[in-house]
């Protein structure tokens, strides 16, 4: 038992390091440029010197890396404070489910340009009434010709204005039980009849929006998976979408906690000499240094080539509630300045007071708490699903809770 | 990245396991519990002959000489099973304390005699309620005597000699010392403890002929070091308890039926049972590192020892608690064995120092960590 790279694993991560190092860019090389534009540099920069989705096969702009290969290049990458993000949906979870359910036109056409970051995907799945349920969505295709017409509302799409193109799970037939008769295409998001209006968060932010599709027209030939299919392939998606968010929160952590609580006094001490805040401060690290080495075991499997098992899905379900749980107690440190939250005014700039406004978030997207709890119960503990009172009823006869 | 057991450690759990299926059923643990006994002597024996007794022990005093990672799977293995035995007093403590302590008179005399099970260690620092420290001290080693009072001492009616935390006036105001428990100035009463599977005692000393463990002066750190070793294999029987009793309130949602359909179906108990996982998952991750650093000597075994031990409690206390609530009424009857995961969990979290005890412990060696 040790953590030890094998040699190969070192020379890969040699190589990696040695070519960040020369390559990753400075604050200078990304000076002018907005968030979508440095991305796309530093994307573009990775995808020429074949760094770019190093999984994928060489063709589509990989390099046909291991999974253990890729955990590492993830690792010296995030050691350098260079764009992140945008494509995280596109490469993450439409690649993906392009690959696997695509045709070889599809993959010519999209996937090297996945790759160099020269397009930006969205995800278009929930809606206002299909969040966590969300095969309960209502927003309809109807066939035309060879064209599909779409009409109908998502909800929470991250990144919509900037995107290219969208994965989009639609209703192709309301007359057969819910998940059955749904389909998934991907279209342009320049199409007419596509408008998108930004979602004002509780932290006064818009990162989401929703997004109306008013007969909107997508080619029969942009559908994946058969018609009536389209579960089937939103759950490669999803099954991705848990594998690419992972670990969770970022944020407020043990360090930082420690590093506040040193700077305030109770009772005339620091913080740090609290045992209440002590106690706290223990039961937050054994929860990093728990998902930390849980990880360490995962990348074993990976490194082994065997699929790491179901531990790995507790990140975010351990991380999102942490994060929230740690900003809360960081700014009860600072007593009545806990309140402040202002870039001058505020301990290290306000990052906990916005960690504590974003942190509600966290424990939704992706799968809430709640749901990250019923799939460890169902299918790492071989629990039951709790009974559906929609099973096998056609989609029109289901119950809603008014509205529509 | 290889942070994992090998094949042969894997090869070893899967003997471990059978063996304690065929001689640690439950039964064998309701027997001691039943009849309020120390231990069951026939198990005791069997697993000494199976040698995890002698695991860690140099070859050169009739060990195996494996490593920890071998001990660690045994651990684990005897807490799934709530072994009556008094493993972690005789191995992960008094064996710990000579190895780490003894001159090699103390060696030659204990350890071939530990490796095969022939007698009993034990260890013992508390002398009444809260937390232990040097000045804190009753218990005096002079001029070869031992006198004062040990309460409670885990094992302590069936063993066969005590390593013993003392008050000293040089160095860090304790010292070791090692007290044969079958003399005449000894004296032992049992003390009844929440596990009636495992013996607990209250002993006194009147004078009792001890020799020096180590230096003088130097027992509480010995004893620190002795601590955070034993913390990581009390923290790997800790979580085999965990895992187990999540595996029995799972079996028993998945059979209980209430209002139509099998409780494990209800997100009340899918919710409690998916948060044993999550808290069982990070434990034993952190008892992965805690194996790593006790056997590769670690600077950072402090850290990883209260990280383990940390969360094992947690884990282990949590388990056990919500095995008995999942089993709703009979849960709670003397007939059904969650109360085994409920007396052990809570008995080992205590053993060597509390939940809190521990996370002070954290805090100090992360401290440590980022001053270093």
């Amino acid at each position: 038992m040790d953590f030890a790279d094998t040699q190969e694993e070192a020379a890969f991560r040699q190589e990696a390091a040695d070519w960040l190092k020369a390559n990753a860019p400075s604050k200078q090389d990304l000076e002018g440029m907005d968030e979508i534009e440095a991305a796309k540099f530093w994307q573009k920069k990775k995808y020429d010197a074949g760094w770019a989705c190093i999984t994928w096969n060489k063709e589509f702009g990989g390099r046909g890396a291991t999974a253990i290969q890729s955990v590492i290049w993830n690792q010296e990458e995030s050691k350098y404070d260079v764009p992140q993000g945008v494509f995280q949906i596109g490469q993450g979870m439409a690649a993906p489910t392009l690959m696997t359910w695509g045709q070889p036109e599809h993959h010519e056409r999209y996937l090297p340009k996945l790759a160099s970051g020269e397009e930006i995907w969205c995800q278009l799945f929930s809606e206002p009434a299909g969040g966590s349920d969300l095969a309960a969505l209502r927003t309809k295709a109807e066939k035309e010709g060879d064209d599909w017409i779409i009409n109908g509302q998502k909800i929470w799409t991250s990144g919509a204005h900037y995107s290219d193109y969208g994965i989009l799970v639609v209703r192709t037939d309301p007359n057969v039980a819910k998940h059955k008769g749904l389909s998934y295409f991907f279209l342009d998001m320049k199409s007419p009849g596509v408008e998108i209006k930004p979602i004002k968060q509780l932290t006064g932010g818009a990162g989401f929006n929703e997004v109306y599709f008013t007969d909107v027209r997508i080619p029969d030939s942009q559908r994946l998976g058969e018609v009536g299919q389209g579960w089937q392939v939103a759950l490669t998606t999803l099954m991705n979408e848990r594998a690419a968010i992972g670990g969770g929160g970022g944020g407020v952590n043990v360090d930082l906690a420690y590093k506040i609580a040193s700077e305030v006094m109770i009772d005339g001490k620091t913080a740090t000499q609290d045992s209440a805040v002590r106690a706290k401060l223990a039961n937050w690290y054994v929860q990093e240094s728990g998902l930390k080495f849980t990880g360490y075991r995962s990348m074993t499997a990976l490194s082994k080539g065997t699929t790491p098992g179901p531990e790995n899905s507790i990140g975010k379900l351990v991380g999102a509630p942490k994060n929230q749980e740690m900003a809360s107690f960081c700014m009860d440190l600072m007593e009545m300045n806990g309140a402040i939250w202002d870039e001058e005014l505020s301990k290290e700039a306000g990052l906990v007071q916005m960690s504590y406004m974003g942190s509600p978030g966290l424990r939704i997207a992706g799968g809430t708490d709640e749901i990250m709890a019923n799939i460890i119960a169902e299918r790492v503990l071989g629990l039951p699903q709790e009974p559906r009172m929609d099973k096998g009823m056609p989609f029109t006869d289901v119950p809603t809770g008014g509205g529509s | 990245m290889n942070f994992e057991f090998s094949e042969e450690q894997e090869l070893l759990r899967e003997q471990a396991r059978g063996f304690l299926a065929d001689n640690c059923a439950p039964s064998v643990v309701r027997g001691v519990l039943d009849s309020q006994g120390d231990y069951d002597a026939d198990l005791w024996k069997k697993v000494a002959e199976m040698g995890w007794t002698s695991t860690v022990i140099p070859e050169e005093f009739g060990g195996l000489g494996l490593s920890y990672l071998e001990l660690v799977v045994v651990a684990e293995e005897l807490g799934r099973a709530v072994a009556p035995i008094p493993f972690s007093s005789s191995v992960y403590l008094a064996t710990e304390a000579i190895l780490a302590n003894g001159s090699v008179e103390q060696k030659e005399k204990w350890l071939p005699k530990l490796a095969s099970g022939e007698v009993v260690g034990t260890f013992a620092l508390a002398e009444g309620s809260g937390r232990p420290s040097a000045e804190s001290l009753n218990t005096r080693f002079e001029a070869g005597k031992l006198t004062g009072k040990k309460l409670p001492v885990p094992d302590g009616n069936i063993a066969d000699f005590a390593v013993i935390v003392t008050k000293s006036d040089t160095g860090d105001g304790a010292s070791l010392a090692l007290v044969e428990l079958n003399q005449e100035a000894v004296i032992r009463s049992s003390v009844r403890t929440l596990d009636f599977s495992r013996g607990h005692a209250s002993i006194e000393f009147k004078g009792a002929e001890a020799e020096i463990l180590g230096a003088d002066g130097s027992g509480w750190s010995a004893m620190e070091s002795l601590m955070d070793r034993a913390a990581v294999m009390f923290a790997w029987e800790q979580v085999g308890i965990a895992d187990a009793a999540l595996e029995q309130a799972r079996d028993y949602a998945m059979g209980r039926y209430a209002f139509g359909r099998a409780i494990a179906s209800y997100q009340a108990i899918k919710h409690k049972l998916a948060d044993m996982y999550v808290k069982n998952t990070l434990a034993r991750s952190n008892c992965y590192y805690g194996a790593w650093a006790l056997n590769s000597d670690s600077s950072e075994l402090g850290l990883a020892a209260a990280t383990a031990r940390v969360g094992a409690i947690q884990a282990s206390v949590n388990a056990a608690q919500e095995n008995v609530q999942t089993h709703g009424g009979m849960g709670f009857t003397w007939e059904f064995d969650c109360q085994f995961f409920y007396r052990r969990a809570k008995l080992l979290s205590v053993n060597i120092g509390s939940e809190g005890f521990w996370q002070d412990k954290l805090i100090t060696a992360y401290e440590q960590s980022n001053v270093a």
